[in-house]
């Protein structure tokens, strides 16, 4: 997205006779705000005019003040209405379940405010930060307009749909306009790879475990800055869900908006298809050493520190994540004292509940969670202890958010240290 | 020195520099209510962002940090500028949202950023269809 950094050419942005009818207020006052916002966005990205998007998910109802809850409230005061069909990420309240978010009337009000004010303007009641686990994901190729950096790295790069780094208040008037700036990775030129890394050291291929693809994740996040990393030698992931772990990694330690994995991801074929057919701009190695010391990185506690819950789900759990997370329950003896709360999307829950799944799983200790994540909202009952994850991102924000310690495993290290109560992991 | 680069928000302002070693997400890395940088991993964490010219090679991580943005101006504890060496789509739509909704302006100028240092003071005038003015003083003794 840097490519024109210390370059700006100043040429007005040119916009249609549509674009400009909402400019000038004749598509209501709503639309014009957004006209607003969104031309003066392109202007300062230097985008030359807009183009169409056909979807938009909104990270905008996560409520962080005063500020996201009047920006909604002036659009929908307005008669705002979004254009095409529009996702909600989550927000700070489990609609579903609001007994379990541990804060006041008083403090919950503004969020829940938040989240209606966005369904007030045609938004799809989603709340997920998996849109592309919901039937509305977008096709290779497809045009949108995406907030959250875990479902922007995800469409970008295992999709091939093209959205670049959307946030909160912009996401809202590209789905208010149905425009988005062509600039960045909306484009052809701008989503070539421009760093190689190149798996090493692993003997014949690395395994495909879920720590794996974090760790890369991580890597390749604190070193790439924004630039497009292109991964060659990973092996194939067991599941899309690994891809989904990697990219949310990556988006945590950096901004990675795209990233390119040779031989799986759908604009690498070849890792000269991937750079565009130039050099690359540097290659770094990842060697074992690397893996081990990224996922070292994320623990602030040590193998056997007692721990207060297990938290999964972030991004929030597909049903195959769920399928897999089941059987490991169930064969679990003891069954785990230790809460286990896993975040998922409302139409896996419902899933879930439909065939009778949700409530062996319960039996087992699960808590679920939708609308919205145990990191970004008060919902673990203790934090005082630490806090098990399989998680690279929810280990990297959550000392930060909610100021608890944090242990990362595998899936199956989370589902052992709940019955344990310790941090335990399953191969150590 | 005086420095011309490209303006992303509108607005001038004059203040001590704040130099970040890394990029910082204002999402999980900026407590709102003070100002205070809050990311465990940053490694000037326990400085504070309010009322400084922030400058950083480019914003990082989470596509939530517009709003923290706007609600930090919104409270005056975010800075009262941003200097940075790429541009940063993420917090110039949050410099946008707090003009709009409350006339409240935090210029933001993509620039080099060779020379300068935390502690001087630093004024960063943005025109809105021009350039962006950086220019800094020697570093204050105090």
């Amino acid at each position: 997205m840097s490519a024109r950094s210390g370059y700006h050419k100043g040429l007005p942005l040119e916009l249609t006779g549509a674009d400009r009818a909402m400019l000038h207020g004749e598509e209501g006052a709503s639309t014009q705000v957004a006209m607003q916002v969104l031309a003066a966005f392109a202007e300062a990205v230097d985008a030359e005019r807009l183009l169409d998007i056909s979807r938009a998910h909104i990270d905008g109802c996560l409520y962080h003040g005063q500020a996201s809850l009047d920006f909604a409230l002036r659009l929908s005061a307005g008669g705002g209405r979004v254009r095409v069909p529009t996702t909600l990420n989550v927000g700070s309240m489990d609609l579903i379940h609001p007994e379990l978010i541990r804060l006041s009337p008083a403090d919950a009000a503004p969020g829940r405010r938040l989240m209606e004010a966005h369904l007030a303007l045609g938004c799809e009641p989603s709340f997920t930060c998996a849109p592309y686990q919901t039937r509305f994901r977008p096709v290779f190729g497809e045009q949108i307009a995406w907030g959250e950096s875990n479902a922007i790295v995800f469409a970008n790069s295992v999709i091939g749909a093209r959205t670049n780094r959307y946030g909160d208040f912009i996401d809202l008037c590209c789905a208010l306009t149905a425009r988005a700036p062509a600039w960045g990775l909306h484009l052809d030129e701008a989503r070539r790879g421009q760093l190689l890394f190149q798996l090493r050291g692993f003997g014949d291929a690395p395994a495909a475990t879920d720590a794996l693809f974090v760790a890369v994740g991580l890597i390749i996040g604190s070193r790439s800055g924004d630039r497009i990393p292109v991964i060659e030698g990973l092996p194939v992931p067991r599941h899309e869900d690994q891809l989904k772990a990697m990219g949310a990694a990556a988006a945590s330690s950096g901004s990675v908006a795209l990233f390119h994995a040779v031989g799986i991801t759908p604009e690498a074929p070849t890792t000269m298809e991937a750079l565009g057919r130039h050099p690359a701009d540097e290659t770094f190695a990842i060697h074992p050493a690397d893996v081990t010391r990224a996922l070292d990185g994320l623990s602030t506690v040590k193998a056997g520190t007692p721990i207060t819950a297990v938290c999964l789900g972030t991004p929030h759990f597909s049903l195959d994540e769920w399928e897999r997370l089941l059987p490991l329950l169930e064969a679990e003896t003891p069954a785990s004292a230790t809460p286990i709360y896993v975040n998922t999307g409302r139409a896996t829950l419902h899933v879930l509940e439909g065939d009778g799944r949700m409530s062996r799983l319960r039996a087992c200790g699960v808590i679920p969670v939708v609308d919205t994540c145990t990191y970004v909202t008060p919902i673990l009952e203790r934090l005082d202890g630490a806090v098990m994850t399989n998680s690279g991102k929810w280990a990297h924000y959550a000392p930060g958010n909610i100021g608890v310690q944090v242990a990362f495993g595998s899936l199956e290290d989370c589902v052992r240290s709940a019955a344990e109560g310790r941090v335990t992991r399953v191969d150590a | 020195m005086t420095r011309v680069g490209h303006p992303l928000a509108r607005g001038q302002a004059e203040g001590v520099a704040l130099v970040l070693r890394q990029p910082l997400s204002f999402w999980g890395g900026v407590d709102v209510e003070t100002g205070a940088i809050i990311d465990h991993s940053h490694p000037d964490r326990g400085q504070s962002v309010a009322g400084r010219v922030l400058v950083m090679t480019g914003g990082r991580g989470s596509s939530s940090s517009s709003a923290v943005l706007a609600e930090a101006i919104r409270r005056r504890t975010g800075p009262i500028a941003i200097v940075l060496a790429s541009p940063d789509p993420i917090l110039t739509v949050g410099a946008l949202v707090a003009d709009l909704l409350y006339g409240l302006t935090c210029p933001i100028a993509v620039c080099g950023l060779d020379g300068l240092i935390t502690g001087q003071r630093v004024r960063v005038q943005c025109h809105p269809a021009g350039a962006a003015t950086v220019w800094n003083g020697p570093a204050e003794s105090d």
